[in-house]
This record gives structure tokens, C-alpha cells and sequence, in this order.
């Protein structure tokens, strides 16, 4: 009996001294971090003259990094496997102009956000729907001021082929709300839809209007405009946040508090109209 | 194991097959045709072709399909106003025909070299022997050299289908919504890259399984030559055995 006592005892304390450590580890503030981006997203994230990745998020990353006092390495991952790569542990934050959706929130957690920027179309200053002079910001939570303002854009693209990056929220706006109308082009990156504008493969491109921007203000583009209303909430969430692995509290816990300083003090302001022309600070 | 999940990403990417068979189907077919007279010219043996034919081989074998068919749509994309006056743009506007276009010049490239080795091992005394009976140089070709060639060069060209029929993946980059497009596609919705990807993958293998019969099966046709002969003496009946 004393023997198995002994064991028990044994096995106990064991038992406790794994689940302290795990507790333990949970609980220590990491030191360093892996962030990925996907850098062929400017001037959000994209990769500079030099390869080393460079835009808004990667100097709000450092900023971040200073803040928690930790030390980041940057890295790029393609746009398609950047939550499956966090989930298998491959790095432990994205930072890459991740819109923050139901969807995605049930595989990862997010940050607060640190960035709103509204989506929208670029067409050819010719077309109906830049002649039309539509604009104003839509929240796509409020269907009954969203809904009409859509139904009246729907006869001004009808039959335009429109690019968009796979795989992102403003691909889910499309499908989901002008699926039919428009012809749906899915590119990998930004860029490659951007190649295909300038080339007249497609008629407009629907991505988020800060990045839109820079792009049209390269002189190739000088016969494209932003046009038509600019749309938030709804399929594009609550904004852009930082991605985290669920388990991470901790390390979300830093995030949140770094984001609202940044916030606070006017950092997020600065970069944003450094990098993108304009400010895309979410309420405090 | 989530059954309906998987019936239902099996469902919607058997809905990509018939592009990919499409893309596969066109190029293998248009590339056949390049590789045939690419080889015959170059047995031919005129330098200036032999040069030509061989720079290109090199080319499109040596380089990626995946950097071929970028820059044929991408890259070309860059010379719109020269296209567009040449007329052409209409043909380079749409991805699929730039998609068509990379993998039958790719196919063609490899294809060549394949009916080479072909056309080089055709014995030179069934040749001879043709000409003896009085055949002309185009009959011969036509009726012993050719056949002799594609039987012999068939196991490798049955390896170059199954590979076109898989870089017809690489074609999601062009906007095209194949099989490996469609699995992109709910990978984005779902997250669940593994089970997706393995139904993919199950799919290109049931077709490859399908190409490889259908190539063995035309081996055998062609081959009847190396098969062992059937044995015709009947083992079990009194009759046979008593004559």
C-alpha cells in the first residue's frame, strides 16, 4: 500500500508540475515573434527595390514590436496559405491587411483592429458607373440603406469583367452581391489583377480604396477612377486586424494593448497617411 | 472523417473537370501535331531547321511551364497596342487561349524529342526492305517508319499526357477555374486545405488511372508481335488430345 501511496503521490505531483509548466509557459511573455505578411499588397505590405518587405503594416509591425518589447522577424507568405501556415505554427502573427470576419475568427483570433479602409471599384473614366457620380461610405450591416444603393450600381457594371483577388473578402462581396451581373476574374495577388487592368484583360477591379489609390496614381493608369460608393461592415468585418493563433492569449492580450497606444498617441494616424494617403484609424 | 464535406467538395470540383480535360484534351492534341512534323523535319537533317527546332525544344523544355504561362499571359499582356494592331489581341485577351497556347508549345517541345527517339530506333533493315518492295521515301514514312515510331515511342508519351494533364493545375494562375482552381477557391472559404487538396488530388489520380489504361491498352493493340503465343494446344478435352 505504501508503495502505491508513493506512486500516486508520485504521478501527482507530476501530473501538476506538467500542468504548471504548461500554465507557466502560457503565461510568460514571449520575447520574440514571427510576423508574416504578404507583401504584394501595397502599400499596405509589399516587397521594396531591395526584397526586404516595406509599407504600412510593416512599419506599424516595428512600431508594435517596440511597444511590446519584443523583437519580430518579418516574413512573406503567399496570401492563400497565410492561416494555414499560423494554425501549423509556421510563424505567430499575420499582419496582412486581414480583414477580421466571422469566418475567419472561427479558425484564428484577431486583435482589435488597427486599420477600417473601406472597398470599392476601379473603372475607366468613361464608364456608366464613373459617370454616374455615385459615392458616400455604406455600412453593408445596414440592408436597408445598402441594399438600394447596390441595386442601383448593378445596371451601371452590368456585363464588366471585373478582377479581385481570390480568396478575400472583397471576392465574397462580389459573389455575393453582384454574382450574375459582373464576370468574376480571381487573381492570386493584387498585382497580377493590376497587370491585367493595364493590359485591358478586365474592366475594373474591386479591392479596398486605399490600395486601389496607389495604383491609379501610377501613369499607366491615368484612363482608370475610383468609382461608386465605398462599402464596410458586413462581409468585410469589423476592419483589419492582427492574426493569431487561438491558444495565444497572451501574446493577443500585448497586441490589443500596443494597438490602442498606437492609436492613442497618433502612430497608426502618421503611418497610415504616410504609406496610404490617407486615415484609416478605427475609433479608439 | 466529414462525409458530407467531402461529397460536397467532390461535387463542386468535379464541376472543373471538364476545363481541365479541356485544357489537357486541346493541348495534347494540338501538341502531338507540332511534335510530329518538328520531328520529321528534323530527320530531315537541314541545319537551318534542325537549329530552329532545337533552340525551341531547349527553350520550353529547359524554362518552368509555370514561368511559360506566366509570361505568355502576363508578359504578352505588357504589348497590347503591338497585339492589337497585329490583330492578335483577341486570341491573348482570353486566358484560356494563352493557357492553351503555354501548354502546347510545352507539350509539343517534349513531344518532339519523344518521337525522335522514336523515329531513330525504327530498324534500319525494315526501312531498307520497304524500299527493296518499291515503296517511295513518303510511303515508307507513312506505313513503316511512322507506325514503327509511335508504337516505340508510346510508354513515354503516355508519361508526357499524364504530365499535361496535371500542369493543366498550374493554369488556376491565369484566372482559370480548373479542378486546382475550384479546390483554391473552397480552401479560401473553408480553411480545410488538407481534406480539399486530397480530394483534388484523388480526382487527377481516377483520371490518370483512366489515361494509363487507355495507354496500355493501345500498347497491347499495337504490340501483338511481343506477346507470348497463346497456348492452342487443348489441355482437358479427349477429342483435341486424340488428334
Amino acid at each position: 500500500m505504501k508503495t502505491i501511496g508513493k506512486l500516486a503521490s508520485l504521478a501527482a505531483l507530476t501530473i501538476s508540475a506538467l500542468m504548471w509548466g504548461a500554465a507557466a509557459s502560457a503565461e510568460d511573455r514571449p520575447t520574440a515573434i514571427t510576423i508574416a505578411t504578404e507583401g504584394a499588397y501595397a502599400p499596405w505590405n509589399f516587397t521594396g527595390p531591395d526584397g526586404k518587405p516595406a509599407g504600412f503594416e510593416i512599419d506599424l509591425a516595428n512600431d508594435l514590436c517596440a511597444r511590446m518589447k519584443v523583437t519580430c522577424t518579418i516574413v512573406l507568405q503567399d496570401w492563400d496559405g497565410l492561416i494555414p501556415a499560423l494554425n501549423v505554427g509556421k510563424f505567430d502573427v499575420i499582419m496582412a491587411s486581414m480583414f477580421i470576419t466571422d469566418k475567419r475568427l472561427e479558425i484564428i483570433n484577431f486583435s482589435r483592429p488597427y486599420a477600417i479602409d473601406p472597398s470599392t471599384f476601379a473603372v475607366a473614366k468613361t464608364s456608366a458607373l464613373a459617370k454616374a457620380g455615385m459615392d458616400g461610405e455604406y455600412d453593408l450591416n445596414d440592408e436597408a440603406a445598402a441594399a438600394p444603393v447596390i441595386e442601383k450600381m448593378k445596371p451601371l457594371v452590368k456585363g464588366l469583367a471585373v478582377g479581385v483577388q481570390a480568396a478575400t473578402t472583397n471576392q465574397q462581396f462580389l459573389k455575393k452581391y453582384f454574382d450574375g451581373v459582373i464576370d468574376i476574374r480571381e487573381y492570386k495577388t493584387t498585382e497580377q489583377h493590376d497587370l491585367d487592368l493595364a493590359a485591358g484583360r478586365v474592366d475594373a477591379l474591386f479591392a479596398q480604396s486605399t490600395a486601389l489609390a496607389a495604383t491609379l496614381g501610377k501613369p499607366e493608369y491615368s484612363a482608370y477612377t475610383l468609382a461608386g460608393p465605398k462599402f464596410i461592415k458586413g462581409v468585410f468585418g469589423r476592419g483589419t486586424g492582427a492574426g493569431m493563433r487561438k491558444k495565444d492569449t497572451t501574446l493577443l492580450a500585448m497586441f490589443n494593448e500596443a494597438i490602442g497606444s498606437a492609436i492613442a498617441d497618433g502612430t497608426v494616424k502618421r503611418l497610415s497617411l504616410k504609406w496610404l494617403k490617407a486615415d484609416v484609424t478605427p475609433p479608439q | 472523417m466529414d462525409i458530407a464535406f467531402l461529397a460536397d467538395v467532390f461535387r463542386r470540383l468535379l464541376s472543373g473537370l471538364p476545363l481541365t480535360l479541356k485544357l489537357a484534351g486541346t493541348s495534347v492534341a494540338l501538341g502531338l501535331l507540332i511534335a510530329l512534323a518538328l520531328a520529321t523535319t528534323l530527320q530531315g537533317g537541314r541545319p537551318l531547321f534542325v537549329w530552329l527546332i532545337r533552340g525551341f525544344v531547349a527553350a520550353f523544355r529547359g524554362t518552368p511551364l509555370l514561368a511559360q504561362i506566366f509570361l505568355i499571359y502576363y508578359g504578352l499582356g505588357q504589348f497590347r497596342p503591338f497585339l492589337q494592331d497585329i490583330g492578335l489581341w483577341s486570341f491573348f485577351r482570353e486566358p484560356f487561349w494563352c493557357a492553351i497556347l503555354a501548354l502546347t508549345l510545352n507539350t509539343s517541345a517534349y513531344g518532339t524529342e519523344i518521337i525522335r527517339g522514336g523515329l531513330q530506333s525504327v530498324p534500319l533493315g525494315q526501312i531498307e526492305a520497304a524500299r527493296a518492295c518499291g515503296m517511295s521515301p513518303w510511303l515508307v514514312y507513312r506505313r513503316i517508319t511512322l507506325p514503327i515510331a509511335l508504337r516505340q515511342a508510346l510508354p513515354s508519351y503516355g508519361n508526357e499526357i499524364i504530365l499535361m494533364i496535371k500542369g493543366t493545375s498550374l493554369t488556376s494562375i491565369v484566372t482559370l477555374t480548373e479542378v486546382t482552381g475550384i479546390a483554391e477557391q473552397i480552401i479560401s472559404q473553408t480553411y480545410r486545405a488538407i481534406e480539399v487538396f486530397a480530394c483534388a488530388s484523388a480526382i487527377y489520380l481516377a483520371l490518370n488511372f483512366i489515361v494509363t489504361r487507355l495507354i496500355g491498352w493501345l500498347e497491347r493493340r499495337l504490340s501483338p508481335h511481343l506477346r507470348t503465343a497463346p497456348n492452342l494446344m487443348p489441355s482437358s478435352s479427349p477429342r483435341g488430345a486424340s488428334a
